[in-house]
């Protein structure tokens, strides 16, 4: 018993040590290679230099990218959110008829309409309505992806919220739209934060949509136009990659550590697509 | 806000004649306590309407017609495209890279996602629970790390992992010069999504795990069972349904990851051009709009019918 128990104990822990091994060893190389003062594809013990960052900063394309991600992120975070809060309130207080159905349906659609599976008709339509090349349109399209399942979160966490309060706003003779503001708004926090941070993790490491519909690299977001990052030689600039790969996931790293401390990241899992 | 009156505390006086407040109970007995009414409710709800009408309920149906044209990226079917019928999907069907990729594609789904996530994430979820706290966050912590950071990043991580002169798993293995993306271009892929993307199983399968009632596992231990029975016997009947739900989910965002293609770009020779890969080729880099129209209302069928049995077990639970 004590052997056999024993021998799980180790068979526990060695398999927790192999399976830590697979997913840390790809990870190391964003660690060692942007400090490395002659930075290779190998992880190793890095030659400690900050230089590399000076590297990172002087490159003109390499900051307006991540401006540019930050602009799309946050337009779509904002565009998405105010929508969503609006639609989800409403379907949530009044009965629209079919509004289950509807809910459901636009969740499937949302679903299967993926980036990839739409990318030919996405991108005909951008260019019928002159939005190719524009951040505006990858902003709307990526918003137009999210809303179904915004709303849908949404709705489900607006009808757990009191009603009480909105009853007594409007026996003070509050708007509909005050009452939003000034009474669902603050309760309807955490959830909104929620899909705030959801939103910007969506639209941060998306690729697809914005190489299909973007082609100038000085409107391009990060995750694009790290692929471009070569030197003079045709090699890949590893110093510049290594600092850039690093300082672009650090946003996400951070939020889901802000996510998870606050609201724990169990309950949020499902939603990442 | 505590002290905000209730509406019955509120001075008669000042109150709305009879029946229009007869009119607000009914509003209320509604659920719609802010007096939004049916006409401002259509009001809110129209702009995202509006959004997902336009740029994804048009997209999705406008690639009904546009399957059945020759559209082109250039040239003359570019701006006189015409109706050419059912020829595109006959040639997809007929063409050997159509078959060929979305061969590879289920290759890809059933080995990386059906085996490799739910596996290993259930493996991991299952493992943790007896480990130590420190270890064991530690160990959730690198994994949720591999799903959340950029695909760019961690493509070009793997780029560097698997690199043929210079790359970590060469150097630790001893197999200088092995170029793993020529050799084993699948291999990598599959590897690399189960890498990217068995954070998900874990959560679902740590959550579905912690659901299990523990009398039951006490029992099974009383009872003598070793660790396949208690599976078999107490595990597996409680968390069928999270085993149905992860299946469904991993399939069908495994099968629409463009990912693959920042590491191998389909190459060589179409070894890894999975569905999504060639949908990007033929429509994008070689210009048949027409054609990768097609095969994008192919894909979102597939999509549609994992979809629809999944919102279908969503929606039977929730009732």
């Amino acid at each position: 018993m004590t052997v056999r128990a024993s021998l799980g104990v180790i068979g526990r822990y060695v398999f927790a040590g192999f399976v830590f091994v697979f997913f840390a060893l790809p990870l190391l190389w964003l660690l060692s290679a942007p400090f490395d003062a002659a930075p290779t594809v190998q992880v190793s013990l890095p030659d400690f230099t900050l230089e590399n960052f000076r590297t990172l900063w002087d490159n003109p394309y390499a900051m307006r990218s991540l401006g540019n991600s930050v602009v799309i992120a946050a337009g779509t975070m904002a565009i998405t959110l105010v929508l969503a809060a609006l639609a989800s309130y409403a379907l949530s207080r009044v009965r629209i008829p079919g509004r289950d159905t509807l809910l459901y349906l636009l969740l499937l659609l949302s679903s299967i309409v993926t980036g990839t599976a739409a990318m030919v008709p996405t991108f005909l339509l951008m260019t019928e309505l002159g939005l190719i090349d524009r951040q505006l349109g990858v902003v709307l399209v990526l918003t137009g992806g999210l809303l179904p399942t915004a709303i849908f979160i949404l709705k489900d966490f607006m009808d757990s919220t009191p009603r009480s309060y909105e009853e007594s706003a409007r026996v003070f003779g509050a708007s509909s739209l005050q009452i939003l503001r000034h009474v669902v708004v603050p309760i309807a926090r955490p959830g909104l934060a929620t899909i705030a941070v959801w939103a910007v993790v969506q639209v941060w490491g998306n690729f697809l949509v914005p190489f299909i519909l973007l082609r100038s690299p000085d409107r391009q977001p990060a995750a694009v136009v790290m692929f471009t990052f070569y030197t003079e030689g045709g090699q890949p600039n590893l110093a510049l990659i290594s600092t850039f790969s690093l300082l672009f996931s650090i946003p996400v790293v951070v939020m889901y550590l802000f996510v998870n401390r606050r609201y724990g990241f169990r309950f949020h899992g499902g939603i990442k697509r | 806000m505590t002290t905000v009156p209730s509406p019955t505390d509120v001075d008669p006086a000042g109150a709305p004649s009879a029946p229009e407040g007869g009119a607000r109970r009914a509003h209320v007995d509604d659920g719609d306590a802010a007096g939004l009414g049916r006409w401002r409710a259509t009001g809110f709800v129209a702009p995202a309407m509006l959004v997902i009408a336009i740029f994804l309920v048009f997209p999705a149906v406008w690639t009904l017609y546009l399957g059945l044209t020759n559209w082109r990226l250039t040239g003359l079917a570019a701006a006189e495209p015409e109706f050419v019928g059912t020829e595109n999907y006959t040639d997809a069907l007929s063409d050997p890279a159509f078959r060929n990729s979305l061969m590879l594609t289920l290759v890809f789904v059933f080995f990386s996602a059906i085996i490799g996530q739910s596996v290993l994430g259930f493996a991991l979820a299952w493992t943790a629970r007896r480990l130590r706290p420190a270890v064991r966050s530690v160990l959730e912590t690198v994994v949720l790390l591999a799903w959340i950071i950029p695909a760019s990043v961690v493509a070009f991580l793997w780029l560097a992992l698997l690199d043929r002169r210079e790359g970590t798993l060469n150097a630790l293995l001893g197999t200088d010069g092995t170029a793993w993306l020529l050799e084993y271009p699948m291999q990598s892929i599959i590897v690399f999504n189960i890498w990217n993307g068995t954070a998900f199983s874990m959560l679902l399968f740590s959550s579905a795990l912690a659901s299990v009632p523990p009398s039951q596992f006490e029992t099974a231990r009383m009872a003598g069972a070793g660790t396949f029975a208690t599976l078999r016997d107490v595990v597996l009947p409680n968390i069928r349904g999270h085993i149905l739900t992860n299946t469904l989910l991993i399939t069908l965002w495994t099968f629409n990851v463009f990912a693959p293609y920042l590491i191998t770009a389909g190459g060589p020779q179409g070894r890894t051009e999975i569905l999504g890969v060639y949908i990007y080729r033929v429509a994008l880099r070689d210009g048949s709009l027409g054609q990768g129209a097609a095969l994008s209302l192919i894909m979102i069928i597939i999509n549609l019918i994992v979809a629809s049995v999944y919102l279908r077990l969503l929606r039977e639970r929730r009732s």
